[in-house]
């Protein structure tokens, strides 16, 4: 299942992130408003290949707006400006002629589960028919393959036509994970991903996740700041729209931090 | 504990007062349509026969039946949804799916608004300058049926619009994040989610268009053609018109044509209704979320 990607640092036989290659996103000067109401400033960061990397903050840090600019979502919303640089891969965002091209390479898993108005076996095959895969064999085989990578192919492989909303809350969310799969992504954001999902739910997925991190690059905006321990190779904190801080997620959980204040959100001393 | 304060007892009271208040405004809304229909189906119903359904009028008017009218009346309805619904639905996705929300934007949807609200005759004054004059179409079926459809647009636009709104828009945004264009969400998700509310609006527009005098009495129709209508740019009879023109210009009409006539022309927009509203139980049936 783990298998090495070429120049990954490798601890324990588990690819590690790259952080000897270039970074796979490099955020410049980012700044993020709504019609004028700051959301996110003056955020410098890098996220490196195979890298778990964990956002956390209270809510209105920011921490969605940021993902939405990684995506260029911006393009849907006439109200948001984008101020600063992101690169991908070395290239500007705003460089790429396509941007759907851009976007359907980027997993994106929201807070609550968006099951499509589809069938459960349509909406893992969304994102492959719109890469122009038509044979049924194949699409039956990326479904497949999604779904169980997604912890959820032994409960639904059963009923495949029958509709993805009429999944449970945890099933509806390993859905979507299992349609950001099917996009083959290089990048997966997952935007709190938990709150609509069951503890066991929860613990699946993080392994999923665990895995997952060999062959693309995890950003992972959470709320629960036990679960970036759990995950993150590194952690930024974002409040009040401003990154705070950003280390080794191990550093931060144990107090080695240069602004009190990651401590005191981290403690639950606010947030 | 648990007994009824004097606040609680006045709270029931007025609840109870509310309610019969309702019923009894819903009531009176019901007994004009149950007056108009019973007195029709009375007064009308002894015309009704095939003889009635299928025949020309004969002897100025005064007998025989109302065939070309009906051809003609679905004629028009035809044509005017033919122009009306692309139209219409293609305003109502730009409007609501990729319109940014500006001035212009909130201009143009006034502007809608506003076409909903113009009297039909003055819809007729602009028919026949602009179809049967301008574009030189003459008074036909064409001139007629555009005239509506630049009357019923406003109803295809907002009911489109309303149901596309409908739909979540966290579909779109799942969409979106997954590279899909806007066109590709429109007619994966959106669409199939909306069709429902847009046929009922469609079939809304039939029902007004087929009752309409107004805006066909001076761009198509004409009070009596034996012969029925070959072509768009014939003249044609019609329902409505045929209505209006033996109960008020035709002398010596016998009573129970005309309330047969009316019978017809009020079951054709009820059986529309009816066919809307069964649209919208299935569909509504269907849908996904």
């Amino acid at each position: 299942m783990v298998e090495v990607t070429p120049g990954t640092a490798v601890a324990n036989g588990v690819p590690g992130p790259a952080y000897d290659e270039p970074p796979i996103i490099e955020v410049r000067d980012l700044n993020i408003a709504y019609g004028g109401k700051t959301a996110l400033q003056g955020v410098d960061l890098d996220i490196y290949r195979h890298e778990i990397f964990g956002i956390i903050g209270p809510a209105n840090s920011g921490k969605t707006s940021f993902l939405r600019a990684l995506n260029r979502m911006d393009a849907f919303n006439t109200a948001m400006e984008v101020r600063g640089s992101i690169r991908l891969n070395g290239k500007n965002i705003n460089d790429w002629r396509n941007e759907y091209a851009l976007r359907s390479r980027i997993g994106v898993v929201f807070p609550l589960p968006v099951g499509l108005p589809l069938t459960v076996y349509e909406n893992v095959a969304f994102s492959p028919r719109l890469r122009g895969i038509r044979k049924k064999a194949e699409l039956d085989e990326v479904v497949e393959r999604c779904l169980a990578r997604a912890a959820l192919w032994d409960e639904v492989k059963d009923r495949l036509d029958s509709l993805g909303s009429l999944l449970s809350g945890g099933q509806q969310q390993r859905l979507t994970i299992a349609r950001a799969l099917s996009q083959e992504p290089e990048l997966l954001f997952l935007d709190e991903f938990s709150i609509a999902v069951d503890p066991v739910t929860t613990m699946r997925i993080e392994d999923v996740l665990k895995e997952l991190r060999s062959e693309m690059t995890i950003v992972l905006v959470t709320n629960l700041v036990q679960q970036a321990r759990r995950l993150a190779d590194r952690t930024a904190f974002f409040l009040m729209g401003e990154l705070v801080e950003i280390g080794d997620t191990e550093d931060l959980f144990e107090g080695k931090v240069t602004d009190q204040r990651t401590t005191g959100y981290i403690e639950g001393r606010y947030g | 504990m648990f007994a009824a304060t004097a606040l609680n007892r006045r709270s029931y009271r007025n609840q109870n007062v509310a309610r019969a208040v309702f019923f009894l405004m819903t009531v009176a809304l019901v007994i004009p349509v149950l007056i108009i229909v019973g007195t029709l189906v009375v007064r009308g119903g002894p015309a009704l026969s095939w003889e009635f359904l299928f025949t020309a009028p004969r002897d100025n008017m005064t007998a025989g039946g109302i065939l070309p009218a009906l051809v003609g009346t679905i004629w028009l309805v035809v044509v005017a949804l033919l122009a009306s619904v692309p139209v219409g639905v293609a305003a109502a996705l730009y409007l609501s799916e990729y319109a940014p929300d500006n001035l212009l934007t909130r201009t143009i949807n006034l502007a809608i608004i506003n076409l909903a609200g113009v009297p039909s005759i003055v819809h007729a004054l602009f028919g026949v300058g602009a179809f049967v004059y301008f574009f030189r179409f003459g008074a036909s079926i064409l001139a007629a049926s555009l005239t509506l459809a630049v009357m019923t647009l406003p109803v295809v636009i907002v009911a489109t619009r309303e149901s596309l709104q409908a739909v979540p828009q966290a579909f779109r945004e799942a969409c979106w994040n997954m590279g899909a264009t806007r066109w590709q969400t429109i007619r994966k998700v959106v669409l199939p989610n909306s069709i429902s509310g847009i046929l009922t609006g469609v079939i809304l527009e039939v029902s007004r268009t087929a009752g309409e005098t107004a805006p066909i009495m001076f761009t198509g129709a004409t009070a009596f053609v034996a012969f029925l209508p070959e072509s768009v740019f014939d003249q044609t009879m019609a329902m409505s018109y045929h209505l209006y023109y033996i109960a008020t210009q035709a002398t010596d009409v016998p009573e129970q044509l005309t309330f047969g006539v009316a019978l017809v022309l009020i079951a054709i927009v009820l059986a529309m209704n009816a066919v809307s509203i069964g649209f919208r139980v299935y569909l509504r049936g269907l849908k996904k979320w």
